[in-house]
């Protein structure tokens, strides 16, 4: 707990707290987990997160605003502001091992490669295990599923389908 | 669009104590402005009236495609292409937020001032974007030639030297890439399918190639923006090597769509004259936000 005195709030608690602020869509995950969480810094007596949105239609972005605020008011900052950047761009890159094992336990299958450049007109996709039974062999239903952030895959294994995190 | 330009916490306190167990007493912090989510590098930037004209530009390009694009969801071939469609036009929604938040810090208009308060000689999309959405291999096409399109801009417009700008280039040329891989592969697939398909394909890209010259055209604009903004006319050799490559892949040749009768179209959305199609899609996308002036969700 932080006391409201005048001495300056700690941005190490800050931090830890704003960390364990989940992702909406994906609750296994928390903003840290997914590299959401960019910056908690102290600007005077307030206390300013920076986050990042995975996707610029993403609407638990402001979910997840709402979730930085009310937690740590609850936690006793009483000055706290969230800020956005679009920059650097969010990449699955910074999306923790922690947070990619957790995914796949959840049964949504992780990013599983770096996010390189897409290059050349006609693109290839390259293999992605089932999350319940490590297959292989699975086939990818659409690229766009039930978030801005995830594909719809099938088991042609276990034969059950199941979400992919896009690389991204 | 996010209809609140501001709210605070004590606000999100009472509508989460409503639907959820949890009680987070009696709250007060700083107030929030919701307009600088995704601003670019620096979320108090604001645009000169130039960036600001070409912001809006861009940003009523990816606003009115989006726009069209979610008449789709419940109507699609497949449920896996409602979704694909309505991912792209959320997509698209985001990048406009973002272009149109940055157009407005000029004259001190909102995101939703600008979508929803502006009438058709205001809006400044290219004529591509308000084509009606045909069948689907018109609304196919139509990406296809959007996407690409987009594709070049926004990578060129990640090295513009306004920090706003660049940001929101390298955050949306991540997005369109996967809108590219979409129309690219249902052209394939239509060019490759049936005879109808492939049918439909051509008439799709006989009505709306006419479309894509005014995409490139370079204007004053864009003399005063050196560094600032991508040239138009700059954008098209990387297009047409994609644009080849993909029509040679589905086996097209450009005879099979463009016909000697039928040049370009002269355009003009980019000073305000419209084809007819804009006027009756803004009646309902606006029609919401005049009937209620100033209400919130």
């Amino acid at each position: 707990m932080n006391s409201t005195t005048a001495s300056a709030p700690s941005v190490v608690e800050a931090r830890r707290i704003a960390a364990t602020v989940v992702d909406p869509e994906v609750p296994v995950l928390t903003i840290d987990d997914l590299g959401v969480l960019r910056d908690v810094r102290l600007d005077g007596q307030t206390v300013v997160v920076t986050l990042t949105p995975t996707y610029s239609g993403c609407p638990a972005i402001d979910q997840m605003r709402d979730d930085v605020l009310l937690t740590l008011t609850a936690e006793g900052f009483t000055h706290v502001r969230v800020d956005f950047t679009l920059s650097p761009a969010w990449t699955t890159d910074w999306m923790s091992e922690a947070g990619k094992q957790k995914l796949e336990q959840y049964g949504i299958a992780p990013p599983t490669h770096r996010a390189g450049e897409r290059s050349g007109p006609i693109p290839l996709s390259l293999g992605v295990k089932c999350p319940r039974c490590g297959s292989l062999r699975t086939r990818e239903v659409s690229r766009f599923g039930s978030t801005a952030c995830k594909s719809h895959f099938e088991c042609l294994a276990c034969l059950e389908p199941f979400d992919h995190f896009k690389v991204h | 669009m996010n209809a609140q330009p501001q709210r605070d916490a004590a606000a999100i306190a009472a509508e989460h104590q409503a639907d959820t167990e949890a009680v987070h007493g009696d709250v007060s912090v700083d107030e929030t402005t919701l307009s600088a989510e995704l601003a670019g590098a620096d979320a108090s930037a604001t645009a000169s009236a130039d960036v600001a004209e070409y912001a809006m530009r861009l940003g009523d390009d990816a606003l009115i495609l989006s726009q069209r694009l979610g008449w789709w969801i419940s109507r699609a071939p497949e449920l896996e292409e409602d979704m694909a469609l309505g991912n792209i036009a959320l997509d698209l929604l985001g990048h406009a937020r973002s272009l149109l938040h940055y157009a407005g810090s000029a004259s001190g208009r909102s995101e939703d001032d600008l979508a929803y308060w502006r009438d058709e000689p205001e809006f400044r999309c290219a004529w591509l974007f308000e084509q009606p959405n045909g069948d689907f291999a018109h609304t196919i096409a139509r990406g296809l030639i959007a996407s690409i399109w987009m594709q070049e801009l926004y990578t060129a417009l990640s090295q513009s030297t306004d920090a706003s700008l660049a940001a929101i280039g390298a955050k949306s040329v991540k997005e369109v890439a996967y809108h590219r891989d979409h129309a690219v592969q249902w052209t394939l697939r239509l060019a490759g399918g049936t005879d109808e398909s492939r049918r439909r394909l051509l008439v799709a890209l006989t009505d709306l190639w006419p479309y894509t010259d005014e995409l490139f055209r370079d204007d004053e604009l864009h003399e005063r923006l050196e560094g600032v903004a991508p040239r138009p006319s700059g954008l098209r050799a990387g297009f047409d090597e994609i644009w080849s490559a993909v029509l040679a892949e589905a086996e097209i040749t450009e005879a099979d769509f463009t016909n000697s009768k039928i040049g370009q179209s002269s355009g003009g959305g980019r000073h305000g004259n419209h084809s007819t199609h804009l006027g009756p899609l803004l009646a309902e996308m606006q029609v919401l936000a005049r009937a209620h002036p100033g209400a919130s969700w």
